[in-house]
């Protein structure tokens, strides 16, 4: 009965986070252009105003954009250009467009004439399952080297943790730097982004690990542990069957506090230039341009990148806090 | 007007009644004064100047860095100075020369009575002194190259205490050009160090203000370090205005670090510097919307002289290359496909989007602000995808269903562009050129790389495909590029340091490099190098792209402000800069 409360907390997040993810996998269907395609007359366009009344105060039902004087119409399921949605599926069709000259561009363009709305949804690919690919990489080494560490005690707990505070101590930053020197220039963009985020994810162990290790070190302690133990089981079966569903709780509340973290770090990878190459959107590319003066003090509609950011962040947050509750809320 | 020529009268008789040798110390009265042409102003006030960078170091001799050598520029003095108005030579330290007719032997008469920042004097001794120091190998300064002629290094010889005669080995055609920001050294301070070889670590930056001294306007005061330089005004500097006061009019020169272009353009707008000479395109927009602007104004001084290109890595393959690279270097070896890549290109797209039409497209390596020496007849194809597949078509490509371009094997054609990190314009020219180029169906990935790594793999590993750099000369004249176009150069980017000209045309280019460092006259100059930019526009070693106008931003109210487009641009008159109503400047 205890468990049924936060159980709905953390629903809702979940089911927003789920459809975010959906609009991500669906960017292709919901992006009314190609993210790369250039429009080179209309760099730095603001948001096109979508109408219903008309400028002889006449109310349309269907919603339009002028392009000069001429009214076009927001056609829905439209032909444009075309896209794939993982291997399986390649169309031509679009939720949502205008017929040209006019254009729709919801959230305005960059300084290429690209329209940001449909970078977003592509960027949101990258960027959103930057997050999760971080988290589970961090915390599945987390728990490996943690547990290892809490359970065994003794020198392997004092190797691993101090190279833990090593891991935490080096600067990281010229190292990937280093890395993205040493990769060769032909690798796709992608690829070189996901290899250097695993870098990050990787030697970001530590810190999961030593909140591991705390719960191993209290729960290997437990008399049902010790009673397994006299009774004749393993090690391994110790770890798999009483000490690690101890720590999953822990685990996955980790995981959605470092997933947002990761995103985060995608973003700034993307700042110093390390993430994704061009012409390939990510969120942090698109708000790296902010660094540029112009940019900032000019034009408003490029910094609605980040509120997507934070709105995927403060579900994330919550979902965290919810998972949190219902781990508190177990019994034992 | 009359005291400069009392000034003259007493300087002649005293030459006359002692003659040269032992009269320095009653000659300081007889200072012949180089008298501006420009506006008399009101003395007074400190001039405060964004410089991008600290200076690596005060020693004139070893700096090559462009702010140690901006600074330098205010605190040293030549015996020729270029007008950089004019572009034509001008008498500095040295009052007049002349140039024997086979243009091999240069007489220099100094001026009399002149004294370094510190108050000693100044003579044929400290000029022989610095072509000893300049041309000595040990000591490895960067000017050694430009004093060496057909190989030979120029000969210096005292004639008497205000005269020196240069020998050269062959006629020069840059002639009194290889004397200007030659800074002239005081031996007083520098024989010593010199002679013991400890003067590689002389002039460091936290060299106190009273150990250095110097010809040029201003003397050292102080240096906090990552914050700003301070120079003032040296009392001993040898020009006066019209009305005969002795410049420099203002106090202080403040130079202040600011390392990023958007941090400069806010200290700018924020009233904290009064003149800033390298905005971004921009920067310079945002700063000319700012409504509350009132106390600077925005200065667009018309194309520059950098030049910004794409290259292919055109050297050599190895034995150990891999058959990757072997193949890709054969793409780019193929004059269609440069030709096609150049073609396909939408250089008004660069100017419009990157440099908001703040810079001119090129056709050619030499931009139009180079008046003395651009080509103007060389042809500007216009941007044209058909022509570009043409061309591509007649070098043995092809497209696949895919629509990507294949070559005479099938394997699609892909290569990257590499550029610096922290350029957001080049990174913007990059991805234009990277969907310019999606249209011909060839896949381009960019990549940043740190400054410093990137050099290497242009100039030591020769791994990469293709690079987005900018060149700047800085006077414009050919002799200062060299390296670039010598196909033996260490800058010669595409294909650097070849023991033998590696094609017909580099070869060509060679030898007409070669002719107009020795060629006196200028048109026959011109002529030849207009040669060499024919050359390299028909065989694109690199693909020119455009070129950035100078802009500049200063705060209101300075008189003889006359900023140029050649290097120190609004600085190279600082002597004759004076604040019309406030004599203030920017407050630090």
């Amino acid at each position: 009965m205890q468990s049924r409360l936060p159980d709905r907390h953390y629903t809702l997040p979940l089911a927003a986070l789920v459809v975010v993810y959906l609009a991500a996998i669906f960017a292709g269907f919901l992006a009314p252009y190609d993210p790369s395609t250039q429009s080179r007359d209309l760099a730095f366009v603001p948001p096109t105003a979508v109408r219903w009344v008309d400028r002889s105060g006449a109310i349309h039902l269907r919603p339009f954009v002028y392009d000069g004087e001429r009214p076009y119409p927001i056609r829905f399921l439209v032909r444009g250009a075309p896209y794939r949605i993982g291997r399986l599926f390649s169309s031509e069709r679009h939720l949502f467009g205008v017929d040209a000259p006019a254009v729709l561009f919801l959230l305005g363009t960059d300084g290429f004439g690209r329209d940001q709305f449909s970078r977003l949804l592509y960027g949101a690919r990258i960027s959103l399952f930057a997050g999760p690919l971080g988290a589970l990489l961090s915390v599945a080494f987390g728990i490996v080297l943690g547990g290892a560490a809490g359970f065994f005690g003794g020198w392997i707990d004092t190797i691993i943790m101090r190279a833990g505070e090593l891991f935490l101590a080096v600067p990281w930053f010229y190292l990937l730097f280093a890395v993205r020197m040493a990769l060769p220039l032909r690798i796709e963009p992608q690829e070189a982004f996901l290899m250097i985020l695993s870098i990050v994810a990787v030697v970001g162990w530590a810190r999961p690990a030593r909140l591991i290790r705390g719960m191993v070190l209290s729960g290997k302690m437990r008399d049902y542990v010790t009673a397994a133990r006299a009774l004749g089981a393993s090690n391994v079966q110790l770890l798999w069957r009483h000490v690690l569903p101890q720590v999953s709780g822990i685990a996955l509340t980790q995981a959605a506090l470092l997933a947002p973290q990761y995103i985060l770090a995608e973003a700034t990878l993307s700042f110093f230039g390390l993430g994704v190459g061009e012409p390939v959107p990510s969120w942090g590319n698109m708000l790296a341009v902010l660094q540029r003066y112009d940019v900032l003090s000019s034009y408003w509609w490029m910094f609605l990148p980040a509120g997507a950011l934070l709105g995927v962040f403060l579900l994330y947050y919550l979902l965290a806090d919810a998972l949190h509750e219902r781990v508190a809320a177990l019994p034992g | 007007m009359r005291r400069r020529l009392a000034a003259l009268t007493l300087a002649l008789t005293l030459v006359f009644a002692t003659g040269a040798g032992h009269a320095s110390q009653q000659q300081a009265a007889a200072t012949e004064w180089l008298v501006s042409r420009a506006d008399v102003g009101r003395p007074g006030g400190q001039l405060v100047v964004i410089e991008r960078a600290e200076p690596r170091t005060l020693n004139p001799i070893l700096a090559i860095d462009a702010p140690s050598r901006e600074i330098l520029a205010r605190t040293t003095a030549d015996l020729i100075h270029i007008d950089r108005e004019t572009q034509q030579p001008q008498p500095a330290l040295a009052r007049s020369w002349t140039v024997s007719p086979d243009g091999r032997r240069f007489t220099l008469s100094l001026r009399h009575g002149v004294r370094f920042s510190d108050g000693q004097p100044f003579d044929a001794d400290d000029v022989l002194f610095s072509f000893q120091v300049y041309l000595d190998e040990k000591v490895g300064s960067p000017q050694r190259d430009q004093l060496i002629v057909a190989d030979k290094p120029i000969a210096v010889r005292k004639i008497d205490q205000y005269t020196v005669q240069v020998d050269l080995a062959e006629p020069y055609a840059v002639g009194e050009r290889m004397f200007d920001s030659l800074a002239i050294l005081p031996r007083h301070l520098l024989e010593t160090p010199y002679t013991e070889g400890r003067l590689a670590r002389m002039w460091a930056l936290g060299t106190p203000a009273d150990a250095l001294a110097g010809l040029g306007p201003f003397r050292f005061r102080d240096h906090v370090p990552g914050q700003r330089l301070t120079l003032e005004r040296n009392p001993f500097f040898w020009k006066t205005d019209r009305a005969g006061n002795h410049l420099p009019y203002l106090d202080r020169l403040v130079f202040v670090f600011v390392p990023s272009e958007d941090a400069q353009a806010v200290r700018f707008q924020s009233g904290e510097a009064d003149v800033t000479t390298r905005l971004s395109a921009t920067n310079f927009d945002v700063l000319q919307r700012d409504r509350g602007r009132r106390n600077y104004d925005l200065l667009d001084i018309g194309p520059g002289l950098d030049y910004t290109f794409l290259f292919f890595n055109l050297n050599t393959v190895g034995p150990s290359d891999a058959p990757q690279v072997v193949r890709r270097r054969g793409w780019f070896q193929q004059l269609g496909f440069r030709q096609a890549v150049s073609l396909a290109i939408d250089r008004d797209a660069i100017v419009r989007l990157v440099y908001r039409g703040r810079a001119t497209p090129l056709w050619g390596h030499v931009p139009p602000g180079n008046k003395l020496w651009v080509n103007r007849s060389l042809p500007r194809p216009p941007r044209s995808l058909d022509r570009a597949r043409e061309r591509l078509r007649s070098a043995g490509f092809s497209w696949n269903a895919a629509a990507a371009l294949v070559d005479k094997d099938g394997q699609a054609v892909d290569f990257t562009i590499v550029t610096n990190t922290g350029n957001t314009e080049r990174m913007q020219i990059a991805t234009i050129i990277q969907d310019d180029l999606k249209q011909l169906g060839i896949r381009v990935g960019v990549v940043t790389l740190e400054l410093r790594a990137l050099l290497q793999r242009l100039l030591m590993t020769h791994d990469y495909d293709a690079c987005v750099l900018a060149l700047g000369a800085a006077d414009g004249d050919p002799s200062s590029e060299m390296n670039v176009w010598l196909s033996s150069g260490g800058t010669h980017l595409w294909h650097p340091e070849q023991p033998a000209p590696a094609t017909p045309w580099e070869a060509d280019i060679d030898t007409l490099m070669r002719r107009q460092l020795t060629v006196r006259d200028v048109q026959a100059r011109k002529r030849l190098y207009d040669r060499v930019q024919e050359l390299v526009a028909e065989n694109l070693p690199v693909i020119s792209l455009v070129s950035p106008s100078v802009l500049a931003g200063t705060a209101k109210g300075l008189g003889n402000l006359r900023p140029t487009i050649f290097d120190h641009h609004a600085l190279w008159n600082v002597d004759e800069l004076f604040w019309r109503g406030r004599p203030a400047g920017a407050t630090q």
